[in-house]
């Protein structure tokens, strides 16, 4: 292929961040003019940090960006844009309070003598630009007030008249509807054949057969491969996206299942953007078990967490502890029902950052009468039980008065699951337990879930990570778009097998999904 | 006594001193609203207005002038406000202390420094000479309408401006480009940074316009409402320029309405210790406790409004 059909190419790139995390590693990446490229992989595949540096936010640690066959350097998103590059951002980056023709001169507004903005001018430019790209937009509503899918089109829009010829959307239809969904790909198809080059992140199959061109798979953050869509089926786009590199093993013995702990029936809820988030869910999970959750994310992993532990209200159906509802419920008496919670947001969720260990450690149970005498605590006993934490959860650190906001990430987590899984939980709800920590927390924090649920704990998984609910869990369950796509309770699954529930190729009949719940 | 209290209230003087009243209260509301707006909170309006205040009528004294002394008041402001944008945006310190650090130094220094220049203690007192005060001016026809020309006509000159930089911030907020960049960056600054608009830069004017703003402020107080500078002078303007920000929704035009409201109870209190058989310190109270009745009820309105929001707050 000539170099010059390739608008964008990037050469070897690898970015390793001051945390010593390497987000890609030697990725070549390049995009033809005029075609309609996905990228596409897991969560932490690193699409998203490839993109980053495309667009000017991050600097590569290695590697060299060419634009039109002419090397590049993008220091901020301003040069990005100079060189005809432009991005929609998963949150968007617009005004509420403006209407939708003042966002789309923010930074460039045309004036009238001098001095004030020329509006009409801005409308008209507005609306000259919608008619031209066929993106209808209403120049004089304010965005607070449009939809999320004309929100989109006006990203778009801001781009476009801002001189970009190559396009990246981050997951744009991850916040819209399906009929929103449908015009959108109808308008990027219309812009592909006014000769514009897009780049399109995802992780949903059907849409990428649908309307792309090539394919660039990301894996462990490095490229997998490029394709040309027509010439790859879905199952192979899978297996090179889920693909394990390394098997983990957990050893465990055989699960003994005993009562239904957690009763989840028929949960449905809708999102802030409008989106069916849980469109009937229902599943049990019993002491004695391990149920982990699989699936992208994205697909009501978050949600259901959410209800589950009281932060969100579902429009309709129940979950249940031991007969007693959790929804809507107080934080604390969800506690006191005995239900423990490992939050995906450790930081915001899991721990008060400058607080102490032992102040950390003992949040949960510090009214306990043992903790106290009269209105004074008796500080013995919160050391003698801080210590013990500590000490049975290997957190390293100084002292038990040392600011948790200190320690590494691991131990931030110890910390987090010394708290949770030492209250005597009839219910553990692990969100991502073991997301972004080293191997030596992680494997702790598996083999305590394990310890846990054979001492007749009923432990709730929720992973990204397909390699912990895969090997930990003795039953598992798939989501995909707000609805169980699978569920599985031979142990007999495989990553394949696994990547095709996950991303929408395959769904198991009403009736073998009913297997999920033993009401 | 109530029917003596409306006696002096339904007058035309009533109303002609809560326009006078309210002018400084104005123009530091009108400063609350334009860093406000950029994502800014000028906590430091109360001290800005002491310094201006002194520095305002120091200028006039020495300068014989007036305008001068306004002139000088506007700039000694907006570079108090660049002072505390350095600090909060450039040495990224707290906006608040900044704010609070303003407000000592309004509080302290002032005295100390009318003590350096003039060696006085405390005001300003016999510095005052009439060529050195705003000059009223009376407008020609109004000033022949019955009422309403006794109440609208005879203010100084800067009470209408008061009134006219309220339309002028609307138009500078909502018809300049400006005043989209001012608005796009207190609402949402990556928006505005990732389309090229300097974060920095909009912010930096935007509190430099609050502290001028002050700045008339305090010149008004010491060049016309209390004729000379003294220590006790602004007495909580710049505090409760924020509360009417806050009421008024951060809109020029409404903060207006909440600023003639406090200027209103402070007319009111002025009449009510007019009265017999009541206590003054009880009566001193009433601006601020409109202050706070009516945070109250601004704050009320905000929680109905989050209340529709389907997640429950949660932490």
């Amino acid at each position: 292929m000539e170099p010059s059909e390739l608008v964008v190419q990037m050469k070897g790139i690898t970015k390793i961040y001051p945390n010593g995390i390497a987000a890609n590693r030697s990725v070549d990446f390049s995009v033809r003019a005029g075609e309609i490229h996905a990228l596409i992989g897991e969560n932490g595949a690193g699409k998203s940090t490839l993109m980053k540096i495309l667009f000017g936010l991050e600097l590569p640690t290695e590697g060299e960006i060419l634009v039109n066959g002419e090397p590049a350097t993008f220091a901020s998103p301003l040069d990005a844009i100079s060189k005809g590059i432009g991005m929609v951002h998963q949150h968007f980056m617009l005004v509420p309070s403006l209407t939708v023709a003042e966002n789309i001169v923010l930074g460039m507004a045309p004036r009238k003598s001098g001095l004030f903005i020329d509006y009409k001018e801005a409308v008209r430019l507005t609306m000259e630009n919608a008619e031209k790209y066929n993106l209808h937009v209403e120049p004089d509503a304010r965005v607070a007030d449009i939809t999320t899918g004309m929100k989109q089109k006006v990203e778009i829009l801001k781009a476009l008249v801002r001189g970009a010829r190559v396009l990246i959307l981050d997951e744009p239809t991850a916040v819209l509807t399906t009929q929103e969904t449908v015009g959108l790909f109808k308008e990027l198809k219309a812009l592909r054949e006014q000769g514009f080059t897009i780049i399109f992140i995802s992780h949903k199959l059907n849409e990428i057969k649908e309307l792309t061109d090539r394919i660039t798979i990301m894996r462990g953050g490095k490229s997998v491969g490029v394709f040309d869509t027509d010439s790859i089926s879905e199952q192979e786009i899978s297996r090179h996206m889920v693909g394990r590199d390394v098997i983990l093993t957990v050893e465990k013995d055989e699960a003994t299942p005993g009562e239904v702990v957690l009763q989840v029936d028929d949960l449905h809820y809708v999102n802030e953007w409008g989106k069916r988030a849980l469109d009937g869910v229902t599943f049990s999970v019993r002491s004695g078990e391990i149920v982990g959750i699989a699936g992208v994310e994205g697909n009501g992993q978050r949600e259901l967490v959410d209800i589950l532990f009281g932060l969100r209200l579902p429009e309709k159906g129940d979950a249940r502890v031991g007969g007693k509802s959790l929804i809507g419920q107080p934080q604390a008496r969800i506690r006191n029902l005995g239900v423990s919670y490992v939050p995906e947001d450790r930081m915001t969720f899991g721990i008060a950052e400058t607080g102490s260990i032992e102040e950390n450690v003992i949040s949960d149970r510090f009214h306990h009468r043992r903790f106290n005498r009269g209105p004074l605590f008796r500080m013995k006993e919160l050391h003698k039980e801080s210590d013990q934490l500590i000490l049975d959860y290997a957190v390293l650190c100084k002292a038990r008065s040392q600011e948790v906001g200190m320690l590494s990430g691991g131990n931030i987590q110890k910390v987090v699951v010394a708290r949770e899984f030492s209250s005597d939980p009839i219910l553990i709800i692990a969100d991502q337990p073991t997301r972004g920590i080293d191997v030596g927390a992680t494997e702790l924090i598996r083999k305590r879930l394990v310890d846990l649920s054979r001492a007749g704990a009923a432990v709730l998984l929720v992973s990204a990570d397909l390699n912990e609910v895969m090997e930990l869990s003795d039953s598992l369950i798939v989501f995909y778009e707000g609805k169980i796509a699978g569920c599985f309770d031979d142990g007999l699954w495989d990553d394949v097998m696994m990547g095709e529930y996950m991303l929408g190729i395959k769904r198991q009949s009403d009736e073998e999904i009913g297997r999920a719940s033993y009401a | 006594m109530l029917e003596q209290l409306l006696n002096s209230i339904l007058k035309a003087d009533f109303l002609f001193a809560v326009l006078r009243i309210t002018a400084p209260i104005l123009f530091a509301t009108l400063g609350a609203v334009v860093a406000e707006k950029a994502g800014v909170v000028n906590i430091g309006l109360e001290g800005t207005m002491m310094i201006t205040a002194l520095f305002g009528f120091l200028i006039a004294y020495w300068t014989q002038s007036w305008i001068l002394g306004v002139l000088g008041a506007v700039l000694v402001g907006a570079l108090l406000g660049l002072m505390m944008g350095f600090f909060a945006l450039k040495l990224k310190t707290d906006i608040i202390l900044a704010g609070i650090a303003v407000n000592m130094l309004g509080a302290g220094g002032t005295i100390f420094l009318l003590n350096m220049f003039t060696g006085l203690r405390g005001n300003t007192g016999n510095l005052v000479s009439p060529n050195i005060l705003i000059p009223t001016i009376s407008i020609p026809l109004i000033n022949k309408i019955p009422i309403l020309g006794e109440i609208l006509s005879g203010h100084a000159i800067l009470t209408y401006l008061a009134f006219l930089f309220v339309w002028l911030m609307w138009v500078l907020l909502y018809k300049t480009p400006v005043g989209l960049n001012i608005r796009a960056v207190g609402e949402n600054a990556d928006a505005a940074s990732s389309v090229g608009v300097s974060v920095l830069k909009v912010k930096y004017i935007a509190i430099a316009l609050s502290g001028a703003m002050a700045g008339f402020g305090g010149a008004f107080m010491s060049m016309y409402y209390s004729q000379g500078w003294n220590s006790g002078m602004v007495a909580g303007r710049g505090f409760i320029a924020l509360a009417a920000q806050a009421m008024g929704r951060g809109e020029p035009v409404g903060s207006m309405l909440s600023s003639l409201l406090f200027g209103m109870a402070q007319a009111l209190r002025t009449k009510v210790s007019g009265l017999q058989g009541v206590s003054s310190y009880l009566v001193a109270m009433i601006p601020y406790l409109v202050t706070v009745i009516g945070l109250v009820l601004y704050s009320i309105g905000q929680t109905r409004k989050m209340r529709k929001h389907s997640i429950r707050p949660v932490l």
